[in-house]
This record gives C-alpha cells, structure tokens and sequence, in this order.
C-alpha cells in the first residue's frame, strides 16, 4: 500500500498497548513488521496497572487442558523473554521464579483444588506438576503460615516478576524494535477494505494492511467490526500493598507475593460489579482478614495503597484467539493472564501475525466459537 | 531551614533519636523534625536515596519515622504528643513471627 501524504498509513495496526498488545506488539515488531499500536488515554480501563504480576501456572486449564499446556509453554518461555528484554532495553524486571504456592485454609477446599489438578493430569499429561503439601511440608517452606493453614499446593514452575517493569520495558522495547505508539487515540471504528482496514479513531483516520485487536474489554464492541467475536464482560479484583518490610516471602502465591522492593501485594477479589473499577471498605476487610489468618506477622504492616482493576473474562475464562475467516489479515487476541502469557504472546503470537502464518490448528480450542451455541 | 511563624498556645516535650525536642501542640511529627534542622531523615529501603519531607500531605511515603516504637508512620500526618519518642534512619521493616 503507498504510503498516504499524512503518515497515518502502516503495515499492522495493533488496537491496545497493555502488556497484551505491547506484547504482540514487540513479536511482531521483532519478526519484521512495522506497527502502530493505537492506545487510548489516562482514563482506560487499564488491567495491566492493576494486576498482581504473577506469571502462573499451577490450577490453570482444569476446565480446558489445552489451556494448562499453553500457560506451560507461555511459563517456560519467560525466562528467554525477561532476559531479551533486560538486554534489550537496560531494565530489570525482577523476574524470578522459585516455585509458587496456593494456600489452603480448609481440608475441603485443598481436596476440592487438588482434584481438579488430578482430572487435569489424567486429560493432559503434559501438564505442569502440583504437589500437596500437608501443613508440615507447607511449613518448611513458608514457616510464617498461621495456625489455620491446613496446607497447600506447590508447582516449581510459578513465578513472578514487576509487572510495571515489565509494561514498561514493552513500551520501551517496541519503540527500540521500531513501532510507532499513538495514544488518546480510542478507535471508534473500523471498516474492512479490498487490501486492509480504514480506522477512524479519536486522533483521525488511519489505514492498516492488517489489524490485530488486544484492547482488552473494549473486544467485545470492536471485533465484530472484523467479522469477529470477543464477548468479554469485566471481573473487578482487589489488591492492596504494605509497607516495603524485610523480605520474609520468597515464593509467589496465589493472593501474595512480596515485591523485589519489599511490599507485600495481598489479594484479591472477584466481583461482578459492570465497569465500576472502585473499591469498597468491605471487600478490602474481608482481604486483610484472609490475609492475616495466613501470615499472621501481616498484621503488624501497614497497608499503603489498595486499588482495583477490571479483569478481562471471556463466558469461560480462557483466552480468545482468532483469525478472521476472510478478509485482509484481522486477529483477536484477548485474555485475563496478560502477564503470565505474554512471552507466548510476543514470541508465537506475534511473530504468527507479523508473518501472517496464523498456527490455526494449535489455537481451534480458543476460538470464539466455542461460545456459538448456548 | 524551617522557622515557625506562628507562636503556638501550648509546647509539648518529645524525643527525636533520644534527643529532647520541643514543639508546638498540634504541630505534625514533619514540623518538629524540621523545626529540629533535619530536612532528610531516612533513606530509602530500594535505593538508598535520602528522603525526608516532600508532599507533605500524605501521599508520597517519603517522610516516615518510627513512632513510640511504630515504624513507617507518616510524620506529616501525625500530630505530635507529650512525651513521644520519635525515631528517624530506620529502612526496611521487620515483621516479628510474634509479638
């Protein structure tokens, strides 16, 4: 396509530059293509400054095992893709990866939990390995857990790592690797033509050869506009963070991580509460108290900031992938595990789009499609 | 350096580092450690970077001190009282298994 007079022409729009979108972003831009990412402004809905920055494993795709060897795979590239990120741009990230645990308060909850680990293994094999740890074992390497931990489960492969690094260092190494980021520049619409896309977006119009949508719960208005579908509804989640303290907690958990800085990050909370991203004093209470039945020594710190942040659930939770059927080159990629997932979103999605070689076969179970019936 | 330009009603008694110190009631912690010459009282447990007062209403975490044996309180929010012990350098802190 020649380049028009104004500039507002590029090869691949990417639509949404969080850490899912700077991911693809930073693939595709790697593989060859040049990118212009369309963000919107301050006031976006921005999960990715509102995660608890786990990179996860243990408990994902008990309900679709396809799911729990992509997060695998997204897990074991991590380690190349901080430390490519960390030559690339000069920044740390702090990702580390000592194994995680997920604490178990009832005998009830740990059997429930552990089952569902072993009907996954039966149907993928190939999963990650999670262990149950009774309260002694559990005490050996978390020896702060308070008398109601009955125990845990444990996976080698969770990890974590600064998630704000992390997005910022996208944001740096897209740049770096040539991308153009625009922000305040909402995308109102999208129109398909015979060679790409016309978007109309709060800066002006603009063409793209190809269009990949990653604007996380605004999906669900935009894909259908690329003959696609995301039917994302929002899931509010809670956090808070103590006082930087001396480092007592070295394994990432789920609803606790002690920062590379030294605060404590404390979960969370799934609310269905629509686009209201606020936070509410019971909810916090009922965080804190969780907390402190779990590491009681938590009581002692003081909490500095608490925020809310907006998931991005599909019906089932896991993500959607897709290529548009016909037409110029148009893909959804959306998720609630942007962390976690994005060196699969970097280095296979992204290079997958640059190249426009979409791996179809090994991405059906996280078709749209899937939602068609029912 | 800071200079009080307004005479309070009444003067309370505290320590800063054991070190007797007036100050004003009603006077912030902040006050009286500036009031004291310190303009940097702590540094930062991720840099090392020497901070002390800088929003001054609460928000930024720079200027905290150990109060009565409390660590990382706000000394800009936090009024002082007879007899109070405040402590200024402490870093990171340590959560006790039990207290």
């Amino acid at each position: 396509m020649p380049q028009s007079a104004t500039g507002n022409d590029c090869d691949l729009a990417i639509v949404g530059a969080g850490v899912v979108g700077m991911a693809l972003a930073h693939g595709a831009a790697g593989a060859g293509a040049r990118v212009t990412i369309l963000d919107e402004g301050d006031r976006a809905f921005r999960a990715s400054r509102g995660n608890f920055a786990l990179v996860w494993v243990q408990g994902k795709g008990v309900g679709l095992p396809p799911y729990a060897r992509w997060t695998l795979g997204s897990s074991d590239l991590w380690p190349g893709f901080a430390a490519e990120l960390e030559a690339e741009t000069g920044r740390r990230l702090h990702y580390d990866r000592p194994g995680g645990v997920d604490v178990a308060l009832d005998e009830a909850e740990l059997e429930e939990r552990f089952s569902g680990v072993e009907r996954l293994h039966n149907a993928e094999p190939r999963a990650a390995a999670v262990e149950k740890l009774d309260r002694r074992r559990l005490q050996k390497l978390l020896p702060q857990i308070g008398p109601d931990v009955v125990g845990g489960t444990w996976c080698a492969a969770d990890a974590h790592v600064n998630s704000l690094r992390l997005f910022d260092a996208l944001h740096e190494a897209a740049r770096l690797r040539g991308a153009a980021y625009r922000p305040n520049a909402r995308v109102e619409s999208i129109e398909p033509l015979a060679d790409g896309f016309r978007l109309v977006t709060q800066a002006g119009e603009m063409r793209a050869r190809r269009v990949a949508l990653a604007a996380g719960l605004d999906n669900a208005r935009l894909a259908p506009m690329l003959g696609l579908s995301a039917p994302v509804k929002p899931e509010r989640g809670q956090v808070m963070v103590t006082e930087k303290v001396q480092p007592f907690l070295r394994h990432p958990m789920s609803g606790f991580r002690q920062t590379d800085e030294g605060g404590v990050m404390i979960g969370y909370s799934n609310e269905d509460r629509g686009y209201d991203s606020g936070q509410d004093w019971r909810t916090m209470a009922r965080i804190a108290a969780n907390a402190v039945r779990v590491f009681p020594q938590l009581a002692q710190a003081r909490i500095v900031r608490a925020w809310a942040a907006l998931r991005v659930m599909s019906p089932d939770g896991y993500p959607i992938y897709e290529r548009a059927g016909s037409g110029p080159p148009a893909y959804v990629v959306t998720c609630h595990s942007g962390v976690t997932l994005a060196a699969a979103h970097a280095r296979i999605l992204g290079t997958a789009i640059a190249r426009d070689a979409w791996p179809t076969e090994d991405l059906a179970p996280f078709s749209a499609r899937r939602f068609a019936h029912g | 350096m800071a200079r009080r330009i307004a005479q309070p009603a009444r003067m309370v008694a505290l320590t800063i580092d054991d070190a007797r110190v007036e100050a004003g009631e009603g006077d912030t912690v902040a006050a009286a450690l500036m009031l004291a010459g310190l303009d940097r009282w702590r540094a930062t447990p991720t840099s090392g970077a020497p901070r002390g007062l800088y929003c001054g209403m609460g928000v930024c975490f720079d200027c905290l001190v150990t109060i009565d044996g409390i660590a990382s309180r706000q000394a800009c929010l936090t009024p002082v009282a007879e007899g109070m012990r405040v402590e200024t350098g402490a870093g990171k802190r340590r959560l006790e298994p039990k207290r």
